[in-house]
């Protein structure tokens, strides 16, 4: 029998929670380093971070499911994989997975009544390559439900709370990936961004998050939104976190027909580059009313820090920013309202216990499994998809998404890359916005234009807003651009601290 | 454009979703303000534009039309609300 686990590692020479403590600010390459030098074991990691996940999550319901045992046994799997000198990058860390990654033998429910008994039977793509290179499952992520929310309020499972105000939402749909990284129940996690789910709950939580370019993080597995904008990420404290992270996440999979069959990258190869000369387009569009005040103030100041780092600043256009939430919300629900209409009660997922015929049960099971945000959004997905309405609502907004794309297309001619802010306001209040579906949708308006184009899009920390609560810096980039992204957040993060503040009363 | 309380109850029924009359009236409401910030999209002119259906550019992969996947009936039908002898159940369709 292979010998693995606690055994094989020196005693430790200092106390472990105090270790614990300065492991929680650590970057995933310094957690690696102590893995690979048997300063610590991948079992004693996980199970100090799964302490804290204990400790904490009563309070911010970042986790749907957590399986002490499951995690265990994967910790014991790396330490194995470590003893024998098989260590990757991640092997050993903890990662918290967002509840739409189908993860097998574990409870994947994408924050919904209707999948709220659905053990998957099988693997997501992310999830086989998180495997594959020794991470740790350390649990499940809240969500809004099907990714559908800016606040992760509309989840079966409960509102998650923002780490930095307990009355204050998370953002969503990741918000519980984003609070578990900004409280430090895991050194990262993942998340999907359809129309800014990575980013905006980065932002609101003070952390850092990336959306690739549409195709390069395999949709195999995770539960299908809007197919065409769907991209999964993955969110951490800094950008050279994301950078290993993404080196995991990214690769061709036949499983899913829109994913990308290119060489793969080293995310990590340009992180140390200088700044000089990069030219930043700031677009006037995004710097008008709507932004509040100190989310200006801090990205104005971030700008200035850009400029100190020897880039240049250019003013660009996107003339057609304001069709953005307009053409989303034709589009998200259209193909909302086709991928959901496979959760029917009949091979998996909720059925209703009563009903009289077979349509009565699927009228029934999708009234009982779905939450209003969803059914609204099959709704009007399926209005403007119905006879009569197809053209003047769902082709013109597949035009006005042409002329989306083309004016970023435009902005790249004059610049690198392209900056303003992540959200119009900093973290709002639980419930503020949650009888107002108009209201919520607005506060996607900065970052649903790159998944109608398909670019990547990036949120890092940039300071504070009254209330102490966080601001996000919104950097875009253009196709397959993300090694330059993270390098221009890195630089970022070698001469500020943001990103590794934490709420005072979380730290132990 | 304004929608009714009918089109709400149509759709309903389309989307296979069982919805109360005061359900349908919330919907109609709030529908109503979202379709109010969809119709921004009808003031430009687009006659001239392709729509844009996908972010990349690129053809649909085919593969050989084999056999790739095992049989999984039993784990799958394991998570199905109701099974027998194999085959999923539901009510009685054909008369």
């Amino acid at each position: 029998m292979r010998q693995h686990g606690f055994g094989i590692h020196p005693p430790l020479f200092y106390d472990l929670s105090r270790l614990a403590n300065a492991m929680l600010n650590s970057s995933l390459k310094q957690l690696s380093t102590l893995l690979a030098a048997k300063k610590i074991s991948s079992v004693e990691l996980t199970g100090e971070f799964l302490k804290r996940v204990k400790a904490l999550n009563p309070d911010y319901n970042a986790f749907i499911t957590i399986d002490e045992k499951i995690s265990l046994a994967q910790a014991q799997t790396a330490d194995a994989m470590i003893a024998s000198g098989q260590a990757q990058p991640l092997t050993g860390i903890p990662i918290a997975q967002k509840d739409i990654f189908c993860t097998k033998g574990w409870l994947t429910t994408c924050g919904s009544k209707m999948l709220s008994n659905f053990v998957s039977p099988y693997d997501a793509g992310v999830i086989e390559r998180f495997n594959a290179a020794g991470a740790v499952n350390i649990g499940k992520t809240n969500m809004d439900e099907f990714a559908m929310g800016s606040s992760n309020e509309t989840s079966f499972y409960g509102p998650v709370k923002n780490p930095w105000d307990i009355t204050a939402v998370p953002g969503g749909s990741s918000g519980g990936s984003a609070c578990a990284v900004a409280a430090r129940m895991a050194p990262a996690a993942t998340g999907t961004d359809t129309g800014g789910s990575i980013r905006q709950p980065a932002a609101l939580c003070g952390i850092s998050g990336i959306k690739p370019t549409y195709g390069l993080v395999s949709r195999y597995g995770m539960i299908a939104f809007a197919s065409s904008l769907d991209q999964g990420g993955p969110m951490a404290k800094s950008a050279e976190d994301l950078a290993l992270m993404l080196n995991v996440m990214t690769g061709f999979d036949t499983r899913d027909s829109t994913s990308l069959q290119r060489a793969s990258e080293d995310y990590m190869r340009d992180l140390a580059k200088p700044l000089q000369g990069l030219r930043i387009g700031l677009p006037k569009e995004y710097f008008v009313a709507g932004m509040s005040a100190d989310v200006a103030r801090a990205v104005e100041a971030a700008i200035t820090e850009y400029r100190r780092l020897g880039a240049e600043t250019v003013e660009v256009s996107l003339p057609n920013t304001k069709l953005s939430i307009p053409v989303y919300y034709v589009l998200a629900p259209a193909e909302a309202s086709s991928n959901l209409s496979r959760f029917d009660g009949v091979r998996y997922g909720h059925r209703a216990p009563e009903y009289t015929n077979l349509n009565d049960m699927y009228q029934k099971s999708r009234a009982q499994g779905f939450g209003a945000e969803v059914k609204r959004r099959i709704l009007i997905g399926t209005y403007v998809l119905s006879h009569g309405y197809y053209d003047a609502y769902y082709i013109q907004a597949q035009k006005l998404r042409r002329l989306i794309a083309q004016d970023f297309a435009a902005a790249f001619a004059q610049c690198d890359i392209i900056m303003g802010p992540t959200t119009p306001t900093t973290a709002f209040a639980l419930g503020e916005k949650s009888g107002n579906p108009v209201q919520m949708y607005l506060s996607d308006t900065y970052t649903i234009a790159t998944n109608l184009a398909g670019l990547p899009g990036m949120s890092i920390p940039a300071g504070f807003g009254d209330n102490n609560r966080p601001v996000g810096l919104h950097i875009i980039g253009n196709y397959f651009t993300e090694a330059q992204m993270l390098n221009v957040a890195h630089q970022y993060q070698q001469v500020t601290d943001w990103h590794i503040r934490m709420p005072d009363k979380l730290i132990t | 454009m304004s929608l009714s309380l009918d089109d709400i109850k149509r759709v309903a029924n389309l989307a296979c979703i069982e919805v109360s009359e005061t359900e349908a009236a919330t919907a109609l409401i709030q529908l109503s303000g979202i379709f109010g910030l969809i119709e921004q999209m009808q003031a430009v002119d687009t006659s001239a534009i392709e729509p844009m259906s996908h972010a990349q550019d690129v053809v649909q992969r085919l593969r050989d039309d084999t056999v790739t996947e095992s049989d999984q009936r039993e784990l799958f039908q394991s998570i199905a609300p109701k099974t027998e002898a194999g085959l999923y159940l539901v009510p009685k369709v054909i008369e």
